[in-house]
């Protein structure tokens, strides 16, 4: 979501009636969404105009990008429902490259005269900016896959569901955290689903159907007395599935140390909200920290979100060079360290896999949005850095012949650019529970889920809160505690990664909205792990009185 | 297309309410035409323009509403979108908050549009990046920068015969410059209606000299010091706070305005007696339009007078409950400020830390408005009145309720964008300001 946007939907720009609406595309109304759209072989043809016209023009080369956004959003507060949007956003974008120089255009005309149009726009400014471009673009090739389509292997389409299925789910989850305490409980689903055919002049024809699922609560306790207040969000991951994520299977039921439950491979919104408003009173309850060295057991739905600043980001090759300096900012990972071929950004026990194929993630698609196939790669072995996060157009700096496949655009609108795949740290070989783990710790914090956050420019220097922290005294858990946030720099924290629990532990989290660029695009991320241990962190009190 | 007068504007919103059905709608009419440039590594790496105009219609039956959005305007299209929010109205479950549209209101004439920014074409913004790069090349540094601008018009109507119409335009520059050895680092950003005010030359040769400076920075050990915050750091932090002065929050105990025991801080002293924080639509260096989205006026309000807390933000249906008017959103805030320069409030300390700019600012307690986040682009350590070298950038975890209650001196005011870029909300004008115990936390080693 643009920044702007961001805006707009709290209220802030002038004259936006129905707020969200224009964030997302136009209103429609729930059955359009299952309406069938246009066939590949149509959009083929409007493509090939696209394509036809830019070489006309003395491109060498172009993709065509005819995109179908939809979003669901159902919102609730306590007994109320709030919203019910279903917004449609199409259109084309149209990426040329002449004279050595990127150009783009776009437009919601999907006509031939409409395309033809936008294609010339591409090139112009492709040709007006050419006059300060150094170097030529160089593209690492890639196939031709001919006609080819892909689509998230989902179980249940969540736009086909009934919205009041989805309503009574949430003012159920919402009533049960109501009765059990809850001052205030605020609860969405937010469905997904891009509908994204590309095209290029290398002859790649790729259709694709992609779906996300994403429920969410946030549960508030107020304690008027004490003038405190406490939320806490739900233990839900934002997943690359279908309406199956929400039927909160047992066997995805995982009971965790502190007594709470964690979930996997689907989620139980209304168990989650029952928890929550006990939880969120314990919260209120629970001990101030004391400020310290302590050892950190940090669990897979709050470590995502350290997995994401502090190694997702500073592999970008894109910050590495420059590219991202004005706004999201570079990186301490520089050509040199990568070159050297022994920096060590982590211990032993630190590996972390890039990948855009595995299922049930956010990032999961069979082509990128530049026509790459997609796939894994390390990044980190053994802790030290092997590589980093890279398109078409820059994987030559690296000295690579093959694009690693991670180009996205938000939307037809946007222009495509090097976006963070998942970036999940392997599991441990050796068998380990959250429980065993804890029971060598001396003192520790066990954290979970993610709550403040925080990175410096070049992602060295990171603040990281929680949701739940309970503290860890000679291997047991003894109680609940509040006011924790700790403080590392990145290379030092991953060195003092002592432990890693084996794959039985492992899930996935993740984010809709990873913002980058200029004008601000999102990016829906998935980050794995299991339960981790790191030595020696440093922890601070942020309580403060006003 | 994109910017309609106000006159084909209300002809197209007279032709949507007179098309009303149901108990009654509102409808909206936005358009905007947008451009911009980025560039990094002393190159262009993208540029773009985007044009869009949008009609929303949402009409009603008793608290039960429905909308719908279009962009064609020809009758057929018209009459389409009203009874689709007519349909969609009926289907909607009951909103207990729902609030009928307002009748007419009066609204203050502003000046927030301006043509010089209007008539901005692809060969301006590709000269004024020429501009903020050419400098940096000759001194063996590299320029980053985006420059957006943008002109839009607002129209609403209702069938209670309200109607409103504003056009603004809006230009935003950023430049981050870096020493080519990778050791120092500076940033600018000028934020204006009027698109003649700006010269990137100018600002990109004061991130150059930032960028200068700050080479080679000395860490120093966190803790409590005496900041002298540049405006687009005040701005980084009050605008935050005054994101947070929601009433219904505070009513519902959740806010930094919520007092213990129940009840809240309006009325109260939560800052220095010498913080004024005001929101002016009229104000000639930020000007904002004189009606909020939801059709209100935007009148001269105070929010903080002489540290007390003078008014919160309702939203029609909350005043409704509590028996008070609604207060809209501002669309600018203004900070009172002083006479003095920085270059006066470094002559002026003894021991202290000069910030540029803040950089990802998070939330850690909203009970407390705690906020953590790092300097960035050029921090610089002050003693006996001089600045001595550049520093090492810090954490700070720092609330900015506890900030303006540490005020020392208010400074010159300038003009900043509320979210410190592009697309950030309304602009603000607010003062530099030195501050004693401001808390650093950590030492990060970015540049």
């Amino acid at each position: 979501m643009k920044r702007r946007d961001f805006i707009q939907m709290a209220g802030l720009g002038a004259g936006a009636l129905v707020l969200p609406v224009q964030t997302f595309g136009h209103e429609i109304d729930v059955q359009r969404l299952l309406d069938p759209f246009m066939d590949a072989a149509q959009k083929k043809v409007l493509a090939d105009v696209a394509l036809n016209t830019a070489r006309g023009l003395g491109a060498t080369y172009t993709d065509v990008r005819i995109g179908r956004y939809l979003n669901q959003f159902v919102t609730t507060r306590e007994k109320k429902v709030q919203n019910i949007l279903n917004t449609e956003s199409y259109g084309v974008g149209i990426r040329v490259i002449a004279n050595g120089t990127w150009g783009f255009a776009a437009s919601n005309s999907v006509t031939p005269d409409g395309i033809r149009k936008t294609t010339e726009r591409a090139v112009a400014i492709a040709k007006a900016n050419s006059k300060f471009q150094k170097e030529p673009v160089q593209l690492a090739p890639t196939p031709s896959y001919g006609e080819v389509s892909w689509k998230t292997p989902i179980v249940k389409n969540g736009f086909a569901v009934p919205v009041k299925e989805k309503v009574d789910l949430l003012l159920n989850a919402n009533a049960k955290a109501l009765e059990k305490g809850a001052s205030f409980v605020n609860s969405i689903i937010f469905l997904v689903n891009e509908q994204k055919y590309f095209a290029s002049s290398e002859g790649s024809y790729i259709d694709q159907d992609i779906h996300r699922t994403w429920p969410n609560f946030n549960v508030s306790v107020i304690d008027r007395a004490s003038g405190q207040f406490k939320s806490r969000s739900a233990f839900s991951a934002p997943v690359g599935m279908g309406y199956e994520y929400l039927d909160g299977k047992t066997e995805d039921k995982i009971p965790s140390p502190g007594g709470i439950t964690l979930y996997k491979n689907s989620y139980d919104i209304v168990e989650d909200a029952t928890m929550a408003a006990e939880q969120a009173k314990q919260m209120i309850a629970a001990k101030s920290v004391e400020p310290g060295k302590y050892d950190l057991v940090l669990e897979p739905s709050h470590l995502w979100l350290t997995i994401h600043e502090s190694v997702g980001h500073p592999t970008e090759l894109d910050r590495v060079l420059g590219y991202e300096a004005n706004y999201a900012g570079t990186s301490f990972l520089t050509l040199d360290k990568w070159k050297s071929g022994n920096f060590q950004f982590g211990s032993k026990a630190v590996n972390f896999m890039a990948d855009k194929t595995q299922p049930g993630s956010l990032g999961a698609v069979g082509y990128d949005d530049e026509g790459v196939k997609c796939k894994s790669w390390e990044l980190i072995k053994d802790g030290v850095l092997v590589n980093y996060q890279a398109i078409r157009d820059q994987v030559k700096i690296i000295d690579q012949k093959e694009s690693h496949g991670c180009c996205y655009a938000q939307s037809w609108s946007d222009v495509q650019f090097q976006r963070m795949a998942n970036v999940s740290l392997l599991p441990g070989k050796e068998p380990l529970t959250p429980d065993q783990m804890i029971a060598g710790v001396e003192k520790g914090i066990y954290i979970v889920k993610d709550g403040s956050f925080s990175i410096d420019q070049q992602r060295y220097n990171f603040q990281f809160g929680g949701v739940l922290f309970f503290e860890i005294k000679d291997g047991k858990i003894a109680g609940m505690l509040k006011d924790v946030a700790y403080q590392a720099n990145t290379q030092e924290f991953w060195n003092s990664c002592a432990q890693v629990c084996d794959a039985s532990d492992y899930r996935l989290n993740g984010a809709f909205n990873d913002g980058k660029g200029q004008p601000p695009q999102s990016n829906a991320v998935s980050h794995g792990s299991a339960t981790a241990r790191f030595n020696g962190i440093n922890v601070i009190n942020t309580a403060r009185n006003i | 297309m994109a910017i309609l007068s106000k006159e084909d504007a209300k002809t197209i919103l007279q032709k949507v309410v007179a098309l009303s059905k149901s108990d009654g709608l509102e409808a909206s009419l936005n358009g905007n035409d947008g451009g911009n440039i980025r560039y990094a590594r002393n190159s262009v790496s993208t540029a773009g323009e985007d044009s869009n105009v949008s009609l929303a219609v949402q009409s009603y039956y008793g608290k039960k509403s429905g909308s719908a959005t279009i962009n064609e305007f020809d009758d057929a299209s018209l009459e389409k979108v009203v009874r689709r929010s007519e349909e969609l109205a009926q289907l909607a479950p009951e909103n207990p908050e729902f609030m009928e549209p307002l009748g007419q209101q009066q609204y203050e004439e502003t000046k927030t549009f301006f043509d010089s920014t209007a008539n901005i074409t692809p060969d301006y913004r590709a000269q004024a990046a020429a501009n903020s790069i050419n400098p940096a090349t000759k001194k063996d540094i590299t320029a980053a920068g985006y420059l957006e601008d943008n002109r839009g018009f607002s129209a609403m109507m209702n069938t209670k015969g309200l109607f409103a119409y504003g056009k603004s335009t809006r230009v935003n520059f950023t430049v981050t410059m870096r020493t080519n050895d990778g050791t120092g680092s500076g940033w600018v950003i000028r934020d204006y209606n009027d698109v003649s005010k700006l010269d990137t030359a100018e600002a990109s040769n004061i991130a150059i000299e930032k960028a200068l400076q700050s080479r080679n920075a000395k860490g120093i050990e966190p803790g409590k010091y005496t900041v002298i915050l540049e405006p687009a750091a005040v701005g980084d932090l009050v605008g935050l706070m005054l994101f947070s002065m929601n009433a219904r929050q505070a009513d519902e105990g959740r806010s930094f305005l919520a007092k213990k025991g129940g009840g809240t801080k309006l009325g109260e002293k939560i800052v220095d007696e010498r913080i004024n924080i005001y929101t002016d639509p009229s104000h000639p260096e930020v000007p904002a339009l004189g009606w909020a989205g939801n059709g209100l006026p935007r009148k001269k309000l105070d929010l903080i007078r002489n540290g007390v807390v003078s008014n919160m933000i309702y939203d029609r249906y909350w005043a409704s409950q509590k028996n008070v008017a609604p207060v809209p959103f501002p669309g600018n805030a203004i900070i009172d400020g002083g006479t003095a320069s920085i270059e006066d409030m470094i002559k002026d300390t003894k021991k202290g830390i000069l910030v540029t700019r803040f950089w990802y600012i998070r939330s850690v307690d909203p009970q407390t408005l705690l906020y953590t986040g790092l300097t960035r682009d050029g921090t610089f350590y002050i003693e006996n009145g001089k600045v001595r070298y550049p520093i090492k950038n810090f954490r700070f975890n720092e609330s900015p309720v506890i900030m303006l209650n540490n005020l020392e001196t208010l400074g010159k005011q300038t003009r900043v964008a509320g979210g410190g870029g592009p697309g950030g909300g309304g602009s603000l004008y607010l003062p530099a300001m030195k501050i004693r115990d401001f808390t650093f936390s950590s030492l990060s080693d970015a540049v």
